[in-house]
């Protein structure tokens, strides 16, 4: 009897459609945010997310070159995105590169997005449903990658608070990832202030990607024909029991100050003198 | 999707080499291989042939695209999708399509040759020769071919070469020649614009071509050449309108940072007046462009449309660009900044695939038509 392919991991990448990294923002005219009426894409710290859950499926596929070719992926990924239906198009893009299946969680147009704790809270629901399903071992969530923080709201929290909520290692600010599915143990190379840290963790884990982890490869036409057929579930936060009421409320928000021009000296003794005056020297 | 793909691709992966590219007149390789790799040279064609089975209009979506960021690289990917992938889809044998089909959406890049020195305009005026053998197995071609775009590149090329000189139009036909069949470069021209998309003088000197090379049957070139560039007129359309939104889109976020009497340039009346001006020009151009696909594609008669869109677009794309220049002032003529190089490459389009006065000879047979 033909013995049943290794089923490596079962990858969920969550990705969030922020506004994208070349809008010029601008505050609103309430002070409570910016304008939002701009263009939205994938927050590029998500974009290495899904890239590096695809290269560890092309890692796992190169190194067992004994499996009949059309055996199923030993490596599933699924892309989950929170938000109005225009974040169906980011999840879309996230199948293009080449995800398997999406989910999207559904809020109304109108909704805030949820904050850092109810994201975490609804995945957790989602890994829980998903791993109620597939009872053993087969179709259990291993992994879960995600930015280390979106370009709009820099929380920096989300997969943190996972991870405790969740109960599972967490490795933050990957510069580097390698999996060892035989001992079920991921070695992450962390970017902390002053170098690198390594840290291994058993399975399951939650990463945050950092800057330098990878280069996300582009959609070709081929994949985007490709993804349009690709199965995306969708519910609402009600289905998961999480509930999206905002925890903190936005105070003010305010652009940063104006550059002010300096000044030219004549002197070191008036570079001195100035530095003084500002207060920035000890004496 | 598509058009954001294809902007990051063209942003990130053409857009450093766009001025050493027309710097040193050659496209580079890996541009190439690159647009063949985002699945962008197989546009319209099926799945089991290797293409990305999309529309027409996802085509001219990806020509716009590119354009906005280099008018060269976005004729490269014009004419191989609508010139020679096409021809080959629609008129090709079964076998045909087998055969070449698949090296055409992966690894070859095509060339589409009805020029010559003699016949431009009077594209049926062609005297390439392709001469029949005694026994039938093959075609011998003599003649040489004049302003061939991706020639300097292309391993697979459609040369329309006339079996029987004496039947006139009747006698075109279109064969498939394989590079190594015998096809020669004769000359790159030097170009006021374009300067990266090759566009040689071939010569065919007694090269033997196997009669199972004769797309769509003997003395039916001049149908399909005529109905090809019909469709190819839409994406030199879409070409311009790439150009005219690229260099409008370079310019426009210098003339707010430029500041000359207290404010930024952007904000005097007059520049505004311009902008605005060119901004309804290159909407319109979009429309008559984008109209023209759909025609196609709903299977409505376009012909007219078709050359309304290129005759319009690329006026556009000169007159936008030639502002852009002015807009940036001194810095707008320099080499430096990538302004000038749009306005050099947008006089092609008032040329190739129909001259200007061509599109407009057409317009008016239809007006007449219509009239009297």
């Amino acid at each position: 009897m033909r013995p049943s392919p290794r089923r490596l991991l079962n990858i969920l990448v969550p990705v969030k459609r922020a506004v994208d990294y070349s809008v010029k923002i601008r505050v609103n005219p309430a002070q409570t945010g910016v304008d939002t009426n701009v263009k939205h894409s994938m927050n590029p710290f998500d974009e290495i997310a899904v890239e590096e859950s695809i290269r560890i499926r092309e890692r796992s596929l190169s190194s067992s070159p004994s499996s009949p070719p059309s055996s199923p992926n030993p490596v599933t990924i699924t892309a989950l995105t929170i938000g109005p239906p225009k974040a169906l198009d980011v999840l879309r893009t996230a199948l293009a590169v080449g995800a398997d299946s999406g989910v999207h969680i559904a809020i109304g147009e109108k909704e805030a997005m949820p904050e850092p704790l109810g994201v975490a809270k609804s995945i957790k629901a989602w890994i829980e449903k998903q791993n109620e399903k597939a009872g053993g071992k087969e179709g259990r969530v291993d992994c879960v990658i995600l930015g280390k923080q979106a370009i709009d709201d820099d929380s920096g929290v989300t997969g943190q608070m996972l991870a405790g909520l969740l109960g599972w290692s967490q490795a933050t600010f990957a510069s580097k990832v390698e999996v060892d599915e035989a001992r079920g143990e991921v070695t992450v190379t962390r970017e902390i202030d002053g170098g690198g840290m390594q840290v291994r963790c058993r399975l399951p884990v939650v990463i945050t990607t950092d800057l330098r982890l990878n280069e996300p490869r582009y959609a070709s036409l081929p994949n985007i024909m490709k993804a349009k057929k690709k199965p995306v579930e969708k519910l609402t936060p009600a289905d998961l029991g999480v509930d999206f009421t905002p925890q903190l409320e936005v105070l003010k928000v305010t652009e940063p100050p104006k550059r002010v021009g300096g000044g030219k000296v004549e002197s070191v003794e008036e570079l001195v003198a100035k530095l003084k005056e500002a207060g920035i020297t000890a004496a | 999707m598509l058009r954001e793909s294809v902007r990051r691709f063209a942003t990130d992966v053409v857009g450093p080499k766009v001025r050493e590219m027309d710097e040193n007149e050659m496209m580079d390789p890996a541009v190439i291989q690159g647009l063949f790799e985002q699945g962008l040279m197989g546009i319209e064609t099926s799945a089991d042939h290797g293409g990305a089975e999309s529309s027409f209009t996802s085509a001219i979506i990806a020509i716009e695209e590119l354009a906005k960021v280099d008018p060269s690289v976005s004729v490269l990917c014009d004419v191989h999708n609508t010139l020679v992938n096409t021809v080959v889809r629609k008129y090709g044998s079964k076998e045909q399509k087998d055969k070449w089909l698949p090296l055409l959406s992966e690894t070859q890049l095509g060339s589409f040759c009805l020029s010559e020195s003699a016949s431009g305009s009077d594209a049926f005026a062609l005297q390439t020769r392709a001469v029949p053998s005694a026994d039938g197995s093959h075609y011998t071609l003599n003649g040489s071919k004049m302003w061939i775009t991706n020639s300097w590149e292309a391993e697979f090329f459609l040369v329309f070469a006339s079996v029987d000189l004496a039947k006139g139009y009747k006698g075109i036909t279109c064969f498939i020649v394989p590079k190594e069949l015998g096809v020669q470069v004769a000359k790159k021209e030097e170009k006021l614009g374009i300067r990266a998309s090759s566009t040689c003088t071939l010569s065919f000197d007694d090269v033997k071509v196997p009669a199972e090379n004769v797309l769509g049957g003997v003395g039916k070139g001049y149908k399909i050449a005529i109905e090809i560039l019909n469709e190819g007129r839409i994406g030199i359309a879409a070409q311009m309108l790439g150009l005219a939104q690229g260099a409008f889109d370079k310019v426009i976020p210098y003339t707010f940072e430029r500041k000359q009497f207290g404010q930024p340039i952007g904000t005097f009346q007059g520049m505004q007046h311009q902008m605005a001006k060119a901004a309804i020009d290159i909407e319109a151009a979009r429309l008559l462009t984008y109209n023209a696909a759909r025609r196609k594609e709903e299977g409505l008669d376009f012909t007219k449309e078709a050359a309304m869109a290129k005759y319009y677009a690329s006026q556009v794309a000169m007159s936008v660009s030639g502002s852009a220049i002015e807009w940036a002032g001194g810095v707008g003529f320099t080499r430096e900044t990538g302004i000038e190089k749009y306005w050099r490459d947008s006089k092609i389009g008032a040329i190739y695939e129909g001259t200007s006065n061509i599109q407009l000879q057409t317009i008016a047979k239809f007006i007449q038509k219509q009239y009297s």
